[in-house]
């Protein structure tokens, strides 16, 4: 099958959605699919030979900040380019909601259409003309796909029209196979993120720490993620701060050995989850896990078969259930093993098949995708290609 | 004899202080105007369905958010939407597009002609205000209180810097 995939951010800044992106690419490639991924970058980032470069993001405010976007009339036309050199079975737009290159092949493209919504940022109010300029574009797509339930609701309640749920995948193996590091083994919780994004949740697992050190002194937590780490343990009377040892950015092979050994990961977040990965991997590398009931969370801990849940933003909570897991190796080891099990559907392998179906079912029957040849952009396009060449 | 010659003194400086303060008035108002209709011709090319979905967006939010701003957040809301006019009007080719359309031209005229005079009309009001300010902070006028409630006037700043591609003329 040839599969084109557009990706709305910089292939350069690392995020989940590229991170989707390109494990998604790669496993079908592996698969002997023809796939081609479709990417605003700079013009002297190395790309991956799959990896076709739509120009560099143009930093814009939107929503509230600073995006780097792609849109205007010479993306458009590296898109159509890009559409007509490919000549594709379907093409897989990421978050066709943010106005960047999904939203802008979605308007240029014709034929199968296939659409992930990965966040779906819930906003404060809906804008009249914004919602039918988006209606009309998104009105092609043929299937969607929504990352987890919560995601398909936010979808639904902002769009309209439904979606399937396929959750991201993990290479669920190479998280099982990681060495565990001796040094981070024993009475050991892990936190990983960002130190200085209040939503990922430290503060509150700070919080929590001097309760978990007066019933079982011996524990340590370790943090790996960057920020500022004065100021993440100021509120940690002075004498337990040896307590947390901070590790900084980690490389992809040191997180699989980091969650392979921790004795319990915690996943504080306080929200701003639309589907917790880091759960995901870190069940794959057999960490129990603890965390905040956020909706997105307690669907991928199975509603907390897989893993323990804790009220959202309580520390006493979070201090209660990190203390009795502790102290109790059976139930570390039985949630070790559910969440070994429960991974399984997580793994590329299922995901990939399923998104694999999507594209057989709405390519059956279909042409192949090509670029909207109204009459304005043919006349427009055969006058600029005179003008260019 | 000096008293009266004071008074008359104090009297002219008042009057000049009352042109200036309706010369802010004024300015402030072509401002207002000029702002309004950028926002306004920004809008109609957004929902035009000339540009692509994207850009489309991207210049909506920009022009409502410019348009819905409070007072203390008009500069930031004005300046963000020069940076989406500068962001999706980078490419001559993306003006032609819009003037290719029908009636693009008068809307692609409209909204040059507003790029280009709310830089003006904010240079005439920042003047004035500058003018203003500079005699207010005299001794006669405060000692004198010759300004009476009329609120200390303050500059308009934002970035309103054109789209090239829009305002380079034809040579």
């Amino acid at each position: 099958m040839r599969i084109g995939i557009v990706c709305p951010y910089s292939w350069d800044v690392p995020g989940g959605v590229q991170f989707h992106i390109r494990d998604l690419a790669e496993y079908f490639i592996r698969l002997g699919h023809e796939v081609s991924v479709l990417a605003p970058a700079d013009d002297d980032t190395p790309l991956p030979p799959y990896v076709v470069s739509a120009g560099r993001a143009v930093p814009v405010p939107y929503n509230g900040s600073v995006a780097r976007l792609s849109f205007g009339f010479l993306s458009a036309a590296r898109v159509r380019r890009w559409l007509h050199d490919g000549s594709f079975d379907v093409v897989h737009i990421h978050e066709p909601s943010s106005p960047s290159l999904g939203l802008l092949t979605c308007w240029i493209a014709q034929g199968p259409i296939v659409a992930t919504f990965h966040t779906s940022n819930p906003r404060s109010r809906v804008m009249v003309a914004a919602y039918s300029i988006l209606q009309a574009a998104l009105e092609k797509i043929s299937a969607r796909i929504a990352v987890s339930e919560y995601a398909r609701r936010t979808l639904v309640e902002h769009l309209g029209g439904d979606a399937v749920v396929i959750p991201n995948g993990v290479d669920v193996d190479f998280f099982a196979r990681a060495e565990p590091n001796p040094e981070w083994q024993g009475d050991t919780l892990g936190f990983m993120g960002r130190i200085d994004e209040p939503r990922k949740g430290l503060p509150v697992l700070m919080k929590a720490l001097p309760k978990i050190l007066a019933e079982r002194p011996g524990t340590r937590l370790l943090v790996a993620g960057r920020g500022d780490e004065e100021e993440a343990v100021e509120t940690l009377p002075a004498e337990l701060r040896s307590r947390v040892e901070f590790l900084g950015m980690v490389s992809d092979e040191d997180k699989a050995r980091f969650l392979r050994s921790v004795d319990l990961y915690v996943a504080p977040n306080t929200g701003g989850e639309s589907f917790g990965i880091i759960l995901v991997e870190a069940m794959s590398a057999g960490a129990p896990v603890l965390a905040s009931d956020l909706d997105a969370f307690s669907q991928v801990l199975d509603q907390g078969a897989a893993g323990e849940l804790f009220a959202n933003e309580d520390a006493d909570a979070l201090a209660e259930a990190a203390v009795r897991l502790l102290g109790d190796p059976k139930r570390l080891a039985e949630l070790r093993e559910r969440g070994s099990a429960h991974v399984r559907r997580f793994d590329w392998s299922t995901v990939g098949a399923d998104i694999l179906s999507v594209y057989e079912t709405v390519t059956a029957g279909a042409a192949a995708v090509a670029a909207a040849d109204d009459e304005r952009v043919t006349g427009l396009r055969a006058r600029l290609g005179l003008a260019r060449d | 004899m000096a008293l009266f010659a004071v008074g008359l003194y104090l009297s002219w400086t008042a009057g000049r202080l009352d042109r200036l303060h309706a010369r802010i008035d004024a300015s402030r108002a072509a401002l207002d105007a000029q702002l309004l209709r950028r926002a306004s011709v920004t809008q109609e090319l957004a929902t035009s369905g000339v540009l692509d979905p994207a850009a489309s967006i991207v210049l909506y939010e920009a022009a409502h958010a410019a348009r819905q701003a409070e007072e203390e957040q008009r500069e930031v809301a004005e300046s963000e939407l020069s940076q989406a006019l500068r962001a999706v009007f980078a490419e001559s080719q993306q003006v032609e597009a819009v003037r290719e359309a029908p009636g693009g031209e008068a809307a692609a005229r409209e909204l040059t002609e507003a790029v280009r005079r709310v830089p003006m009309a904010r240079r005439f009001h920042n003047d004035a205000v500058r003018a203003a300010r500079a005699l207010r902070r005299h001794r006669k006028v405060r000692w004198f209180r010759l300004a009476g409630h009329a609120p200390f006037p303050m500059a308009f700043e934002m970035d309103d810097e054109p789209p090239a591609a829009l305002t380079d003329r034809p040579s």
